[in-house]
C-alpha cells in the first residue's frame, strides 16, 4: 500500500560491505526520494550506483540501517514491497528464446497480474514502444534497441509505483533513446516515481529534476539539477560531474 | 497455480525451441538403446546362433582324438576347423588369426594310446578290486594335457564355459575307454555298439527355466536387458539440459528481474520439476515404443512389457523424480554451465557404473558392491528387472522404491539448502 504522504525512498543510516570483502562499500548513508520525483544518480565507474540500486531492490541486503519504499522497510517485507517497484536492469534481462508476448505473459504473472490484466497492458506497452509487429518473434532476433524497450516494457507491465532504470538507453540510436526518454516522462507524469542512473549526462539534464553525484561510496553533491549548477558554477551536468569526481581513469574490478 | 502454469508453459516453449537440448534428451538414448542392444544380441546370438569358431590341432591319428572331435562337434556350441602339424605356439595363435578362429586346441601325440594305457589300467585296478583277474598290471603314464587357445577378447564367463564344455567331451571319451576296456576284459570280446552308446548317450536331460514372480516364462534377451537399462540412463541425461537450463538461468539478466518479483523461486524450481519429469516420460515412452515395434524390424527381440503395467508407470515417475531432482541439485551448486556439462555427464556414467547399467551389481566386489547402493540408478534397475525379467508386481518393487523416494527427497533437501545458501530464495 502506498501512504503518500511517505517518501518513494527512505534510506537511514545505511551500511553494507560485499561478503569476504574487507573495504566498506556504504557507511552510514542517508538518501530520501520523494515520491513523483525524477531522481538521477550519477558518478563514475566504482562509485557503488550499481550497488545501491541494488540495495534499494532488495538484490542485496543492507547490513545496517534502513532502506523504506513508501515505509515498507525493504529487507523486512520483501514480497510485499516488491510490488511496488519495477527494476529495469543495464542487462537484457528477459528470456532471448521467447517473443516480447511471451516474455510479458510470464513476467507479468510473476508479478502478480492476472491474465487478463497482462494481455491488456501488453497490448498496450507493445503499442507505446512500436513492438507490435514483432509481438511474436524471439527476442534474439531483435537489435539492440528493439531487446531495450522489451527490457523496458517488461519492467513496468505491472505498473509500478517506482521504477529503477540502471542505463535504460545504453546502446541504442537517437530514435529509441527518445522513444524510452518520452515513455518515462509519461510514466512520471501519472504518479511514478523513477530513480535512473547513465552515463548519459546530457539525456539526464532532460530527464532528471533531483540529481546526486556518487564517488566511492559517497553521496558528494545531491540537489534539484539547477540548484547544484548553479550552486558550483557550472552551466552543465558533465562540466559538474569532472569538477567533482576528477579526470583520472576509475578501475571497476 | 497461475504463476505455477505460466512458469512450465515458458519452460516449455524454452525447451522447445532448444533443438540441441532436445535431441540431446531424446536422440542420443535412443541411438545409445539401439547401438547396445544390437551389439549385446550378437553376443548372445554368438553363442546361441552363431557358433564359436575352434581350431583344432590334431597331433594324434587315433580313435580317442577322432573321438573327441566327434565330441565337441555334438555340443553344438563350436565350428570346428582342423589343422594338423601345427608344433608351436606361435604357428597356432598365427594360424587362429588366419581363420578368424576365437579358440584354438591342441591334441597332442600319442593322445590317444595314452588314453587307452589309463583306460586299461582303471579297468584292470577295477576288475582287481571286483577279485575277477589276478594278472599284473601296467603302469599308465599321464595323458599328455590338451592346449586350449583363446582370444583375449573372449568374457571369463564364456572362456569358462568353453573349457568346461571341452572338459565334459573329453570325460565322455576317456568314460568311453574305460567302458570299453571294462567290457573287453570281462567277456573278451568288443562291446556292442548299441549297448555303448546306451549306456554313454543316456544322459539324464537337464531341463532350463527361467524363474520369474509371475510365473511366465519369457527367456531374458538383450532387449529386456537394455531397453529398461538405457532408458533409465536417458532419463538421468536429462542432466545436460536441465542443469545447463538452471546455471543458464541463474547467470543470465533475467534472473536479476525474478529476484526483484514478488515470487518465490522455488516456483520456478517446482516448474522445472514438472516440465522435465514430463520430458523423462516421454523419453521412457518412446524408447519403450522403441522397443515393442521398431526393434523387431530391426530383426533384434521385441521388448515384451511387465504385466503389472501400473508398476511401471509408478517406478518410471519415481525414477524420472530421481532424475530430475538430481539435474536440478547440480545445477543449483554449479557457477557456469561448463561445470554441470562435464560434472553432469562424468557423474552420471560413474552412477551408471556402479548402478549395475554396465556391469551386473552382483557381479561386482566389495567396495563396489556397498556403492551400488548408493546410486539411484541401481534402486531403478533393480525394480525394472524385477518387473521385465521377473514378471515381478508393484508389491515386488516396494523396496527399490523406498531407498529411491529416500534418495530423492536427500537431493530436494540438498538443493532448497543450495538456494537458501546462495539467497536465491
Amino acid at each position: 500500500m502506498v501512504i503518500k504522504h511517505l517518501p518513494a525512498i527512505d534510506i537511514q543510516n545505511m551500511g553494507f560491505r560485499y561478503q569476504g570483502s574487507s573495504g566498506v562499500i556504504f557507511s552510514n548513508l542517508n538518501l530520501k526520494v520523494a515520491k513523483g520525483e525524477r531522481f538521477g544518480l550519477f558518478g563514475p565507474n566504482g562509485a557503488g550506483k550499481t550497488t545501491l540500486i541494488s540495495l534499494m531492490t532488495g538484490l542485496l541486503r543492507a547490513d545496517e540501517g534502513h532502506i523504506r519504499l513508501f515505509g515498507h522497510d525493504i529487507g523486512q517485507k520483501h514480497v510485499e514491497v516488491n510490488h511496488l517497484f519495477g527494476f529495469v536492469p543495464q542487462d537484457f534481462s528477459f528470456y532471448q528464446e521467447l517473443s516480447p508476448v511471451e516474455n510479458m505473459e510470464f513476467f507479468g504473472a510473476w508479478s502478480g497480474l492476472d491474465k487478463q490484466k497482462i494481455r491488456k497492458r501488453t497490448d498496450e506497452l507493445l503499442h507505446i514502444l512500436g513492438l507490435e509487429e514483432v509481438r511474436d518473434k524471439p527476442v534474439e532476433k531483435f537489435s539492440g534497441g528493439m531487446k531495450r524497450r522489451v527490457n523496458l516494457a517488461i519492467g513496468v507491465i505491472h505498473e509500478p509505483e517506482i521504477l529503477f532504470l540502471d542505463e535504460p538507453t545504453v546502446g541504442v540510436d537517437v530514435q529509441t533513446r527518445h522513444a524510452i526518454i518520452d515513455y518515462l516522462l509519461a510514466l512520471n507524469k501519472n504518479g511514478t516515481t523513477l530513480i535512473y542512473t547513465s552515463h548519459q549526462l546530457s539525456e539526464a539534464e532532460g530527464l532528471c529534476q533531483q540529481v546526486a553525484l556518487m564517488d566511492d561510496g559517497k553521496i558528494i553533491a545531491h540537489n534539484s539539477l539547477n540548484g547544484l549548477l548553479e550552486g558550483y558554477n557550472e552551466d552543465n551536468l558533465e562540466h559538474l560531474f569532472l569538477n567533482l569526481t576528477g579526470k583520472d581513469y576509475r578501475n571497476d574490478v | 497455480m497461475f504463476k505455477l502454469g505460466a512458469t512450465i508453459l515458458k519452460d516449455i516453449r524454452i525447451l522447445w525451441r532448444d533443438k540441441v537440448g532436445l535431441s540431446l534428451m531424446l536422440a542420443m538414448p535412443i541411438m545409445l538403446v539401439i547401438v547396445v542392444t544390437n551389439i549385446q544380441n550378437s553376443t548372445f546370438q554368438l553363442v546361441d546362433k552363431n557358433k564359436l569358431p575352434i581350431l583344432i590341432n590334431r597331433l594324434d591319428t587315433g580313435e580317442a582324438s577322432r573321438q573327441l572331435i566327434t565330441s565337441i562337434n555334438k555340443i553344438g556350441m563350436f565350428k570346428v576347423l582342423q589343422i594338423y602339424g601345427i608344433q608351436n605356439e606361435q604357428s597356432m595363435s598365427d594360424a587362429m588369426h588366419a581363420k578368424d578362429a576365437m579358440l584354438g586346441l591342441i591334441i597332442p601325440a600319442n593322445f590317444s594310446s595314452k588314453v587307452a594305457a589309463k583306460a586299461n589300467n582303471i579297468a584292470g585296478k577295477a576288475l582287481k578290486s571286483f577279485g575277477l583277474e589276478g594278472g599284473t598290471l601296467k603302469p599308465a603314464g599321464d595323458v599328455d594335457p590338451l592346449t586350449l587357445y583363446y582370444n583375449p577378447v573372449l568374457q571369463e564367463s564364456l572362456r569358462l564355459s568353453v573349457a568346461g564344455a571341452v572338459r565334459s567331451a573329453l570325460q565322455l571319451v576317456e568314460s568311453r575307454e574305460t567302458l570299453r576296456s571294462l567290457y573287453f576284459s570281462i567277456n573278451e570280446k568288443p562291446m556292442p555298439e548299441n549297448l555303448e552308446n546306451e549306456m554313454l548317450n543316456n544322459q539324464t536331460a537337464i531341463k532350463e527355466i527361467p524363474v520369474s514372480k509371475s510365473g511366465t516364462r519369457i527367456a531374458p534377451n538383450a532387449t529386456q536387458h537394455n531397453v529398461p537399462a538405457w532408458t533409465i540412463f536417458a532419463m538421468f541425461f536429462v542432466i545436460m539440459s536441465l542443469g545447463g537450463s538452471v546455471v543458464k538461468e541463474k547467470i543470465s539478466g533475467s534472473f536479476i528481474r525474478l529476484k526483484t518479483l514478488p515470487t518465490s523461486y522455488l516456483v520456478a524450481i517446482l516448474s522445472k520439476q514438472i516440465t522435465f519429469l514430463f520430458v523423462t516420460m516421454v523419453q521412457a515412452v518412446v524408447i519403450f515404443s522403441i522397443g515393442i515395434w521398431l526393434f523387431p524390424l530391426m530383426g533384434l527381440p521385441g521388448l515384451n512389457l511387465p504385466s503389472d503395467l501400473l508398476a511401471l508407470v509408478v517406478i518410471t515417475i519415481i525414477c524420472g523424480w530421481c532424475a530430475v531432482s538430481y539435474a536440478i541439485c547440480v545445477g543449483v551448486f554449479s557457477e557456469t554451465q561448463e561445470q554441470v556439462n562435464g560434472f553432469g555427464a562424468v557423474s552420471i556414467v560413474i552412477l551408471a557404473a556402479i548402478g549395475g547399467l554396465m556391469v551386473p551389481s552382483f557381479a561386482m566386489q566389495g567396495f563396489f558392491r556397498n556403492a551400488a547402493n548408493f546410486s539411484p540408478m541401481h534402486w531403478c534397475l533393480e525394480a525394472y528387472y524385477t518387473l521385465f525379467l521377473e514378471g515381478g508386481k508393484l508389491k515386488d518393487i516396494l523396496n527399490n522404491i523406498a531407498p529411491l523416494i529416500i534418495i530423492t527427497l536427500l537431493l530436494q533437501a540438498a538443493t532448497f539448502w543450495g538456494l537458501k545458501r546462495k539467497n536465491l530464495i
